[in-house]
């Protein structure tokens, strides 16, 4: 019996980091999502050589996108998928494969920019109001019910449709306003956390050599929640995704013709009876990226969650 | 259980309110003229001070607002800022529409998500349980006006088994059916992922607990350890975040009656938006957060009776 070996087994050790790497990685479908995330990313980013285009100025062109997404074919309008415009051309005979991976960039960089900014007010709010308290708490919580009271994308309707009148280009203002709508996710359950680690003995020792309100929920508290706002990172960033869609085919946000995956589906619609594909295949787009996104934050919080780990 | 109701019911006038107030001073407090965008930027001085004037624009914020509360009140919604119509008329004829749509995408939600929930927790981890995995995740992944459009592109275009547009006539049951059914189960289904999700991790959290372990070790069938030890006390959880989902399903119908051109709400408040008719949105917004907090309400006396813990 191994018990019996008066020599010690030697004990394979794991770092923290280690042990969460290995169970990310044996976690398949999070796997999954985090390539084909990175995957979206690239060939969004790639879509034009916009980076020499812009050492060497002169206008970029096209890379993983092959063909350019304003260059119209009026001959070949509607256009069926074929091999060489693998998703066929829309009603001003523009390649839509193309227009999906350009599209992907103002998703992309709505979504992300929009959870940023609702992730960095609303974590700053959560921590702030759970380890103040008082009257801080009850103000920031209350807004917060606010903003919660209307779903989503109703809450996005209204404030895009209040800021039509401001100047200010349409991808600016869609970040403003879906970043608004992230804000309460972040700030609730962050708020949710930091009441707990506010309770621990290390904020009690900091506390007793003095250290300041704004160093304790900086350097104590912060880093303690830091896990949980990156899985809320990666799951908002879909949600982020999924109301900007939802928004540009009402029409509200970044407009025409600066393709997102939205207006095209709206713009597809017209013709969905004869020439469906100008709309199925962004909404592919667009179910493929957000559940990436979606799988990623899955696996993350498995990962982040000390119970499933060996 | 009745002093609890009354609490609750008295404890959602104040949120209504401060609802009915921010988008009052949202839809103000924005720079920017209303009667200039709703006009249009080449609008005559005249044009546009004539409409601020009816709008009753000039007059100092507070008196606005009370104005507003207080037409709130008698139930008048104001006058459209475009065409000048009542706006009341027009959400009294749309507001069946999006009801029934409502409640048949709640009761499909259910009526697939419980069962399916019930029915991966039990068979954890087989293949059954890793296809609800995807079905779910797939499920709050993709937008509701997209499956919308591919239910229609398959039950009404390519099978014609089902009207693709409008909304029937409310008179006629079988053909307001007809017109139900397809943005109905496309909400529906996307209420069933969530439904799925939680009604699962919830059995598989009661299946651990020790009573069941009892239930079992006395030789009761299968049957009745899952259905009436286990769910009942798994619903708990459910039902304290269904509000939760039918206020999601709420939003998600406005992009829904928009695919399937259906008379509603939501149609009626992305037309609204797009004219840039100002009253018009605040009337709808109010009447959304009346439905929002009437769900909240029935979810918390709902809750308050499966769970008699909370009502203190």
């Amino acid at each position: 019996m191994k018990s019996a070996n008066p020599v010690a087994e030697p004990i394979q050790l794991r770092s923290q980091r280690q042990r969460q790497w290995h169970t990310f990685v044996r976690n398949k479908t999070a796997l999954l999502g985090l390539v084909v995330a990175v995957l979206i990313i690239i060939v969004a980013v790639f879509a034009d050589d916009w980076f020499i285009a812009l050492l060497q100025d002169r206008d970029a062109r096209p890379l993983f996108a092959l063909f350019e997404p304003f260059k119209q074919d009026t001959f070949n309008r509607l256009q069926a998928p074929d091999s060489v415009h693998l998703m066929g051309l829309d009603d001003y005979g523009r390649d839509i494969l193309s227009r999906i991976v350009h599209g992907g960039r103002v998703s992309l960089i709505v979504g992300i920019c929009a959870t940023l900014l609702g992730g960095i007010i609303g974590t700053t709010m959560g921590v702030v109001a759970g380890y103040m308290g008082g009257t801080v708490e009850n103000v920031i919580m209350r807004v917060v019910d606010a903003l919660m009271a209307f779903p989503g994308l109703l809450m996005g309707m209204m404030i895009l449709a209040v800021m039509q009148r401001l100047p200010g280009s349409g991808l600016t203002k869609a970040i403003i306003g879906i970043g608004i709508i992230m804000t309460s996710g972040f700030a609730r359950v962050v708020h949710a956390t930091a009441l707990t680690v506010k309770g621990r003995e290390f904020v009690t020792s900091a506390l007793s050599i003095g250290a300041g309100t704004s160093r304790i929920m900086r350097l104590h508290i912060l880093p303690n929640i830091l896990g949980e706002v990156v899985v809320l990172v990666s799951l908002q960033t879909a949600q982020a995704i999924r109301i900007e869609a939802s928004l540009s085919f009402i029409g509200l946000g970044v407009s025409p013709p600066t393709p997102t995956w939205g207006n095209m589906i709206k713009d597809g619609m017209q013709h969905i009876t004869y020439a469906p594909w100008l709309s199925v295949f962004s909404g592919l787009a667009i179910v493929l990226t957000v559940l990436s996104f979606n799988l990623l934050g899955d696996g993350l919080r498995d990962v982040l969650d000390p119970r499933l780990q060996e | 259980m009745i002093k609890y109701a009354l609490r609750r019911v008295l404890l959602t006038i104040p949120t209504l309110f401060a609802i009915v107030t921010i988008v009052f001073l949202v839809v103000r407090v924005i720079p920017g003229d209303p009667a200039v965008a709703a006009l249009g930027d080449y609008a005559s001085k005249q044009a546009v001070d004539a409409l601020r004037e009816k709008m009753g624009l000039n007059d100092p914020l507070g008196v606005q607002y009370l104005r507003f509360l207080g037409d709130l009140v008698r139930g008048d919604l104001g006058k459209s800022m475009i065409t000048g119509q009542p706006v009341r008329e027009q959400v009294l004829y749309v507001l069946p529409y999006s009801l029934e749509l409502a409640v048949f995408a709640v009761v499909v939600g259910m009526a697939f998500g419980i069962p399916l929930g019930v029915y991966t927790a039990v068979k954890r981890n087989a293949a059954v349980d890793h296809l609800g995995r995807v079905f779910s995740l797939t499920g709050l992944s993709v937008p509701a006006f997209y499956l919308g459009i591919l239910m229609m592109l398959l039950f009404a275009i390519k099978l014609r088994v089902l009207p693709a547009t409008g909304g029937g006539d409310l008179g006629d049951w079988e053909d307001n059916l007809r017109h139900l059914i397809l943005p109905g189960v496309t909400l529906g289904l996307i209420m069933t992922a969530s439904v799925t999700r939680l009604t699962r991790s919830a059995m598989l959290n009661v299946l651990n607990e020790d009573y069941i372990r009892t239930a079992r070790s006395k030789g009761l069938a299968q049957r009745v350890v899952i259905f009436r030890h286990a769910l009942r006390s798994a619903l708990v959880p459910v039902l304290s975040v269904i509000g939760i989902w039918i206020i999601g399903v709420i939003g998600s119908s406005v992009t829904t009656e928009m695919v399937f051109v259906r008379p509603g709400l939501g149609k009626m408040l992305v037309g609204a938006i797009l004219q840039r008719d100002y009253t018009t949105l605040q009337s709808i917004m109010v009447v959304y957060a009346t439905m929002v907090a009437g769900v909240n309400l029935l979810t918390d006396i709902t809750y308050g009776l499966a769970d008699p813990r909370v009502r203190y």
